[in-house]
C-alpha cells in the first residue's frame, strides 16, 4: 500500500477528485446561472449588477465564466469518462476474443483494428461526426470507434501470451465455458497495464473531446463545455484574453492529474515486479 | 529487403482498400444524406430525387463503391459544394503549407526531444531526469488549443512580439510560424523526450556500457561512442509513428492561428458539411498515415537488419500503438 503513496499519484488523484467533486456538486458551487445573460465582457473582478462578483469574468454573452466553467466539468468528466468505458467493453472483449482463439477471429479483428487505427486519429472523429452529427451519444460513439482498437491490442497480447499458461490449460479441462476462462481466469491478470492505460487513454479522450468542442463539433450551445468556451472565446481571445485562459486552464489541471496518476501507478507497478 | 518492401506495399495497399470502403460506408450510404448536404437543407424533395437520379445514386452499392473508387484512384475527387472548384486544386496548395509546418515542427522538434531524452537517461533517477520527465508530463498533458492560448497570451496579448494569427497572406515568414511550430513542439516533444530517455537508460544498463565504465572510459566517450548509436534506434520509429499524432495536432493548431493548410480545409469542410472534400481530406490523412508507417519499418529494418528476416517471415508489424 505504501508503494501508492507517492507524490505523483497524490498530485494526481487530487487534481483529478478535484474536478470530480466540482462536476458532481456543480449546482451549489456555481455562483451564477451559467446559461443568464448578465453583463457582457465583464473584466475577472467586476461586480454582478445584481450582488456578486465575476470572479473569472464574463464572455460575450454576460454569462459568468467561473460558473460556466464549473458547470462545464459536467460534459467533460460524464462524457470521457462514459466514452472511454464504452471503448474499453469493446476493445477488451475483442481483445480476449482475438488473443485467446487466434486463427482468423485474430486475424479479421486485428486487421480491423490496423484499419482504423490508420486515421489520424481527429480526422476519424470529424468523419464520424460530420455522418452522425454533433450530440453526446455521437461523440461517445466516436470515441469508442477510436480508441477501442488501441485497447484490443494491449489485451490481445496479453490474452495470446496467458493461454499458454498451465492455468488456463486446467480452467479448459475442468470444463470451465470460454466466458469463464477469458473474463475470469485471463482478464484479472491484465488489470496492471489497462489501469495505466485506462489513465491515460481517459486523458487522450479529455482532450480530444475539448479539440472537438474547440472545433465546433462537440456539444452543440449553449450547454457549456471547456473546448467550446474556448470555442466561442477565441474571435475575442486577443482583446480579452479571461474569455478562454480559465477554461484552457481547467481542462490541462484535469488532463495532467490523469498523466501524473497514470505515471505514479506505471512506477509502483514497476517496483512491485522487482520485489521492493 | 525487396520481398520484404513488397509484402508491406501488398499490406499498404489492403489497408487502404478497407479504409476506402469504411470511409464510403460512413459518409455515403444514407443518400438522402448526401443529398442534403450537396444541394443544402433547404432543397426540395423533388430537387434532391432528381440529383440523385441524375447523378446515379439509385445504383446498387457495390457498383457505386466501384464508381466512387475509380474516380479516387484516377484523380476525379469530384467538386467542392462550398468552394464550388476541383477538390484537387483546393488541396494541394493547402498540403504544401501543412508539409512546411509540419517540416518545421519536426526541425525545432527533434533535436529539443533526443537532447533532452538523451541527458535525462545518461544518468537514471538524478534531478535532471526527474526535471525532464515532470515538464514531459505537464507539456503532454496541455491539448494544443490550451497551449496556443496559453503562448498567444503571453507572446501576442501582454508583450505583443508575435503575430495573433498565420495566415500567410504576406508569404512565408518566421513570424508567423513560430507560434504554430511552439505549439506542436511543446505537445510532442514530451512523448519522444520519455521514448528516447527510456532507450537511453535500457543502454546505458547493458553489459558493454558496463565494461567500458570498468575499462576506465571516460563518461562522453561512452555516450558518444558507444550508447548513442544505439540508443536513437527506437526513436527513430517513433518519430515517424508520432505523425498521425502530429497530425491531429495541426488541425487544431492550423484553425486556431488561422494558417492556410490541409487542417483549416478539413475543418472548413466539416462545418459546411462538404461531403467530397471530407472524403478526399479523410483519405489523404490516411495515405500520411500508412506511408510513415512503412518508412519507420524500412528505417528500422534498415538500422536494425536482424528484423528484415523476421518480417518477412511473420506477419506486418503493428503499427502505432498510441491511439
Amino acid at each position: 500500500m505504501k508503494r501508492y503513496l507517492r507524490p505523483t499519484i497524490l498530485i494526481g488523484a487530487g487534481l483529478v477528485g478535484l474536478w470530480v467533486l466540482v462536476a458532481l456538486f456543480a449546482p451549489w458551487l456555481a455562483p451564477f446561472d451559467p446559461l443568464k445573460s448578465l453583463s457582457p465582457l465583464a473584466l475577472p473582478g467586476t461586480p454582478a449588477p445584481g450582488g456578486g462578483v465575476f470572479w473569472l469574468g464574463a464572455d460575450l454573452l454576460g454569462r459568468d465564466i467561473l460558473s460556466r466553467m464549473i458547470y462545464g466539468a459536467r460534459p467533460v468528466v460524464a462524457l470521457s469518462t462514459l466514452a472511454t468505458l464504452t471503448a474499453y467493453a469493446v476493445g477488451v472483449t475483442a481483445g480476449l476474443l482475438a488473443g485467446y482463439f487466434s486463427g482468423w477471429i485474430d486475424t479479421a479483428l486485428s486487421f480491423l483494428a490496423n484499419v482504423i487505427l490508420s486515421f489520424p486519429v481527429l480526422v476519424l472523429y470529424i468523419v464520424v461526426i460530420v455522418a452522425l452529427g454533433p450530440s453526446p451519444i455521437n461523440v461517445v460513439i466516436a470515441v469508442t470507434f477510436a480508441s477501442a482498437p488501441a485497447v484490443f491490442r494491449i489485451v490481445r497480447t496479453i490474452a495470446a501470451d496467458l493461454k499458454q499458461r498451465d492455468f488456463i490449460a486446467a480452467a479448459v479441462t475442468q470444463g470451465e465455458s470460454t466466458w469463464r476462462i477469458l473474463f475470469i481466469e485471463i482478464l484479472p491478470n491484465a488489470t496492471g497495464p489497462l489501469t495505466v492505460d485506462f489513465c491515460l487513454r481517459l486523458g487522450y479522450t479529455t482532450i480530444i473531446i475539448g479539440a472537438l468542442g474547440f472545433l465546433g463539433l462537440g456539444l452543440p450551445p449553449p450547454a457549456p463545455d471547456w473546448g467550446g468556451m474556448v470555442n466561442e472565446g477565441r474571435a475575442l481571445a486577443f482583446a480579452f484574453p479571461h474569455l478562454v485562459i480559465f477554461p484552457c486552464l481547467a481542462i490541462s489541471s484535469l488532463v495532467l492529474g490523469l498523466s501524473l496518476l497514470a505515471d505514479g501507478l506505471n512506477e509502483a507497478r514497476d517496483g512491485q515486479g522487482r520485489g521492493s | 529487403m525487396l520481398s520484404f518492401l513488397s509484402r508491406r506495399l501488398g499490406g499498404m495497399a489492403l489497408t487502404m482498400f478497407a479504409v476506402s470502403l469504411l470511409v464510403f460506408l460512413v459518409l455515403e450510404v444514407n443518400i438522402d444524406d448526401v443529398a442534403a448536404k450537396v444541394l443544402g437543407q433547404f432543397s426540395t424533395a423533388d430537387q434532391r430525387h432528381a440529383w440523385l437520379l441524375q447523378n446515379g445514386y439509385f445504383d446498387p452499392l457495390p457498383l457505386r463503391y466501384a464508381r466512387w473508387l475509380w474516380g479516387f484512384v484516377t484523380g476525379h475527387w469530384g467538386v467542392s459544394t462550398y468552394y464550388h472548384a476541383d477538390v484537387r486544386d483546393l488541396i494541394a496548395p493547402r498540403l504544401l503549407a501543412t508539409g512546411l509546418l509540419m517540416i518545421s515542427t519536426l526541425a525545432v522538434m527533434i533535436p529539443i526531444a533526443l537532447t533532452l531524452g538523451v541527458l535525462a537517461g545518461m544518468r537514471q533517477g538524478s534531478k535532471l531526469d526527474r526535471g525532464v520527465s515532470i515538464l514531459a508530463i505537464v507539456t503532454t498533458s496541455v491539448p494544443e488549443f490550451a497551449s496556443a492560448v496559453f503562448l498567444s497570451a503571453i507572446f501576442v496579448f501582454w508583450l505583443g512580439w508575435l503575430p495573433g494569427v498565420s495566415t500567410l497572406a504576406g508569404g512565408v515568414t518566421l513570424n508567423e510560424l513560430a507560434l504554430p511550430v511552439a505549439v506542436l513542439t511543446l505537445s510532442s516533444a514530451g512523448y519522444i523526450a520519455r521514448m528516447t530517455r527510456a532507450s537511453m537508460v535500457e543502454v546505458m544498463g547493458s553489459p558493454y556500457v558496463r565494461t567500458a565504465l570498468l575499462k576506465g572510459a571516460s563518461l562522453s566517450r561512452i555516450i558518444f561512442g558507444h550508447a548513442l548509436r544505439n540508443a536513437l534506434g527506437a526513436p527513430v520509429t517513433v518519430i515517424m509513428l508520432q505523425i498521425p499524432w502530429l497530425l491531429s495536432g495541426v488541425i487544431v493548431v492550423e484553425v486556431f492561428f488561422a494558417y492556410p493548410g490541409f487542417g483549416t480545409l478539413l475543418y472548413q469542410a466539416s462545418i459546411n458539411s462538404d461531403i467530397y472534400l471530407i472524403e478526399a481530406c479523410a483519405m489523404i490523412g490516411v495515405v500520411a498515415v500508412v506511408v510513415s508507417q512503412l518508412l519507420s519499418d524500412v528505417i528500422n529494418t534498415w538500422l536494425n537488419p536482424r528484423l528484415s528476416l523476421a518480417l518477412t517471415k511473420a506477419a506486418p508489424p503493428a503499427g502505432a500503438s498510441a491511439g
